[in-house]
């Protein structure tokens, strides 16, 4: 078999493989459900990821030992990943095969030349990790911005796959919505587009761990080079050319990504281009074209870029109050040294509450996981720790129910809260419009709930009425326009000067009939007055129960800005949004 | 370009140009005309209304409501059902069933704040093994995410494995329905997707406090049929529920109180919210079922008013006691 075949055969089978772990990534029980599908193998076997965070946290998080392979076979074979194994790399090849395959031999070899540009990858990488490197100066981790697995795992999980099963359902009961997804769809349409213009034009100028990949490849024992000297410069080597590293002449082995379809396109009968040990007759250059004055450039804009991002004080006095996190997610500053924000929380998530956050919650947490109670089906539901157990960099670290809970032994430490629920008394139907509801309260998880009410009566609008004659348990009224039984719901009370109240059973215009529960003292005088009440159950939030898991912000029917709102204060996670004493 | 055009254009280029013009006119026109809509969108665009089967059956004197006092779920149900009949009354053979349980919330069953799984696993199985019923289907639109719902409730599971098949509020299968005299059910969604397939409804629900509504029994249990945005019903509570229940009228419904939610209903969360008071009782009338439930929360029928409410609507009888219900006990 053909090595391309074989190099296509893996390209299919791991870019299958990944949209397979995509699909999977649903919480249930089913073969097609999560179970125990390695759903993170991507991300685990992306060094970047392992590099990143060994970077930020000076340890290496046991399930990214399996970048340790990837760096290896990298080291020994070269930059094998981007043509072999990368799902982000093989819709690009796919897409640039389809953008030039009208294309003339000579039109191919223009668009597949090296260009200068390609270096623009390796500062980039240089920029993301210093961010990475100095706590002194705030390390925080965005090699997820742009970092091809967690970028194509995100468009996939967030965006793909909602799309593709918005009217089927079958991955989900009901559509799944994520905020901000115009500007990750974007960013992954114009990478794709790209190809397009340049094939591949993604992993050429801009891939962080394909430059990542390039330095690895540095002492790499086998390489593609030129074997004998009968090569009649037909160029049409690089007509094919993935990594446009110029086999035809000085290659730039820390550009090629071994597809192999220089020596499948090598014309000459003794096969000029081979895989070998030994160096390129043509001459080769291994190491990355990296400028002294653009390395210089993106060290300085890496080392000013975090600082300067946070003299906003995000993380600081000025922290976003709706960045409410999930169950398990480090104090601010640790999250951000290791989230990659690749999306797999808000994927498992079963409610679809966990989002992708806006450049609202700041700059540095964007597409980091942030609860939206008013999007999903539910709160963060009580019994789940879904997006713990999946997150692959313990940014949110796996946690037990036990421990979310403060049962068994956490018992001493008690819940884990996320935030706190804050009842918006402008808003609230009974606080703000005399209107029974309490939907908060009924839908609080906790035993005892968080929630609790206060009864309260209410007199209601030109509710004041004088008597006009008493009929057993039916007071006539002198008023005649009340609206027929409104007041009959079984929440109003007929109150005579405050000390009797009965439940009104019926009205009509000028009538108002209480209940046969209620015996009068002494039949009320005419021309003394009755109030009309509304027996109100008003909710108040226990403080030191509720535990931020917004389900009776997702509940609450005052639909658009919520009359019961969670925000981060008092979220277990933080020593300095500490609310309570 | 057009210049160029321009200097060629003959007789034969100039008639089929201007036929091509003339047709595209004649194009443009005709779409004009037949969407031509001179009102003007109303203020509600129209919606398919559906209406939902009455699945009740005809009353036999004396044989519509079982009170049976029993520890264990799966034999005092059999004998609450057997007192009325036998579930052959209620179910022929050949017929498709859905059952209505309370999937409210992702609770374990131990927590009482659903439906028992084994109650619904002894229906299902009564539906088939005895009364020959060709398909049953467990269906609810919980509060909390569905599909979580189901599975730690432990619910989906018993009941796919007695046989029945369980149907989540898919958004497909919701339909609007206006209920006449009604003051709320306008054109609203229902999950209308199980019942459209349905001969028979059989409801069961657990007996649980509830703030707003005082207890939630079998014919709250029926606001899991609702869609849309339902919880601005609570505004008016009492009148919702008694419309429910001239909405659906289900051939069956089955109370279980072998274990009450006292306290923190209806979501519950800890063992000590539940009471252990062993009835189950069984009716076709949803309203005297409560009227009877309300008992186990140390309720009178007059403390929810939705009782009345529902029998002066005609939806049933809140004096349960003039059904004269069978009473007995399974130890």
């Amino acid at each position: 078999m053909k090595i391309v075949t074989v190099r296509r055969i893996s390209q299919i089978f791991f870019f299958t493989l990944f949209v397979w772990f995509c699909i999977v990534t649903t919480y249930g029980g089913k073969f097609w459900q999560l179970r125990s599908w390695p759903v993170n193998l991507f991300l685990s076997l992306d060094p970047l990821v392992a590099l990143g965070t060994i970077l930020t946290t000076h340890s290496l998080y046991w399930p990214l030992l399996w970048a340790l392979l990837t760096v290896i076979l990298t080291i020994i074979f070269g930059r094998f990943f981007c043509s072999w194994l990368c799902p982000f790399g093989s819709i690009h090849h796919f897409f640039g095969y389809l953008g030039s395959r009208r294309k003339t031999a000579a039109q191919k070899i223009k668009l597949n030349r090296y260009r200068k540009a390609q270096s623009i990858k390796y500062f980039i990488l240089v920029a993301l990790l210093i961010m990475a490197v100095f706590p002194s100066l705030a390390a925080t981790l965005q090699t997820g911005l742009l970092d091809p697995i967690p970028l194509v795992t995100r468009s996939f999980n967030l965006i793909l796959l909602p799309l593709a099963d918005a009217s089927a359902n079958l991955l989900s009961v009901t559509q799944r919505f994520y905020e901000t997804t115009f500007v990750i769809f974007a960013i992954f349409l114009a990478a794709v587009l790209l190809n397009f213009v340049i094939p591949r034009f993604y992993c050429r100028f801009i891939c962080p761990l394909g430059a990542l990949f390039a330095v690895l490849s540095r002492f790499s024992i086998w390489r593609i080079g030129k074997n004998t000297k009968t090569c009649s410069n037909c160029k049409f080597c690089e007509q094919h050319c993935e990594g446009a590293c110029e086999p035809s002449a000085n290659i730039k082995i820390s550009e090629c990504v071994l597809c192999f379809n220089c020596r499948q396109d090598c014309k000459t009968k003794d096969n000029v281009i081979r895989y070998q040990t030994k160096p390129s007759l043509a001459g080769e250059v291994t190491n990355p074209d990296i400028s002294r004055r653009g390395f210089v450039l993106s060290l300085a804009s890496g080392l000013l870029a975090v600082p300067a991002v946070r003299l906003a004080g995000k993380i600081k006095a000025n922290w976003p109050h709706k960045l409410i996190r999930p169950p398990g997610s480090l104090a601010e500053p640790e999250f951000l040294k290791r989230c990659i924000k690749c999306g797999q929380c808000m994927r498992i998530c079963p409610t679809n509450v966990l989002q992708p956050a806006g450049l609202d919650k700041g700059l540095e947490a964007l597409w980091t996981p942030v609860l939206n109670n008013r999007i999903g089906t539910s709160g963060c539901q009580l019994n789940c720790t879904a997006c713990s157990q999946i997150c692959p960099t313990a940014a949110i670290r796996p946690i037990t129910l036990d421990e979310k809970l403060g049962t068994g032994s956490f018992a001493d430490k008690g819940p884990l809260k996320l935030g706190t629920a804050f009842v918006d008394k402008n808003r609230c139907l009974p606080w703000a419009f005399d209107k029974p509801c309490i939907v908060c309260e009924e839908n609080c998880p906790l035993s005892p709930k968080a929630i609790f009410t206060r009864e309260y009566f209410s007199t209601v609008r030109d509710g004041l009425l004088t008597i006009k004659k008493v009929v057993g348990n039916t007071i006539e009224t002198v008023e005649n326009n009340l609206t027929l039984d409104k007041f009959a719901t079984g929440d109003y009370y007929c109150s005579l000067d405050g000390s009797q109240k009965g439940k009104i059973v019926a009205n009509t215009n000028n009538t108002v009939t209480i209940s046969k529960e209620v015996k009068f003292a002494k039949i009320p005088a005419e021309g003394s007055k009755i109030h009309i009440q509304v027996r109100l159950q008003r909710p108040y939030v226990d403080i030191e129960r509720c535990i931020g898991c917004g389900v009776c912000e997702h509940e609450c029917p005052v639909s658009g800005k919520k009359a019961i709102r969670v925000s981060a204060e008092g979220e277990s996670r933080s020593a300095d949004r500490k609310l309570l004493l | 370009m057009n210049e160029q055009n321009e200097q060629q254009l003959n007789r034969r280029k100039f008639l089929a140009r201007a036929a091509k013009a003339g047709l595209s006119v004649a194009a443009a026109g005709f779409i004009a005309k037949t969407l031509y809509d001179k009102q003007g969108p109303s203020a509600q665009p129209p919606s398919q209304l559906v209406t939902i089967p009455d699945f009740s059956i005809p009353a036999v004197q004396g044989q519509t409501i079982s009170i049976v006092k029993g520890p264990d779920r799966v034999k005092t149900i059999d004998k609450a059902i057997d007192l009325l009949g036998g579930i052959e009354r209620f179910v022929k053979p050949d017929e498709t069933v859905v059952i209505k349980p309370n999937v409210a919330f992702t609770s374990v069953p131990a927590l009482g704040a659903t439906t028992n799984p084994d109650l619904i696993a002894e229906v299902v199985r009564l539906c088939f093994s005895r009364a020959q019923a060709k398909r049953v289907y467990v269906t609810d639109n919980p509060i909390n995410n569905p599909a979580s719902c189901f599975t730690i409730s432990q619910i989906g599971k018993a009941a796919a494995e007695a046989g029945a098949e369980v149907i989540l509020p898919k958004t497909n299968l919701f339909r609007p329905t206006t209920l006449q005299k009604s003051k709320y059910i306008k054109n609203w969604p229902v999950l209308y997707g199980p019942l459209a397939k349905a001969d028979k409804l059989i409801g069961i629900a657990p007996v649980k406090s509830h703030s707003r509504a005082a207890a939630s029994m079998s014919m709250k249990n029926f606001y899991g049929l609702l869609g849309g945005r339902r919880n601005i019903f609570h505004q008016d509570i009492n009148t919702i529920i008694a419309e429910l229940v001239m909405l659906i009228k289900p051939t069956l419904v089955i109370l279980d109180g072998t274990e009450t939610m006292v306290t923190n209903g209806p979501t519950g969360g800890s063992f000590s919210d539940l009471k252990r008071t062993d009835t189950i009782i069984a009716s076709c009338d949803p309203v005297a079922a409560d009227s009877f439930g309300c008992s186990l929360l140390g309720f009178k029928p007059a403390d929810l008013p939705y009782l009345a409410k529902a029998q002066s609507a005609g939806a049933g009888t809140a004096d349960y006691q003039s059904l004269k219900p069978i009473i007995a006990n399974v130890t």
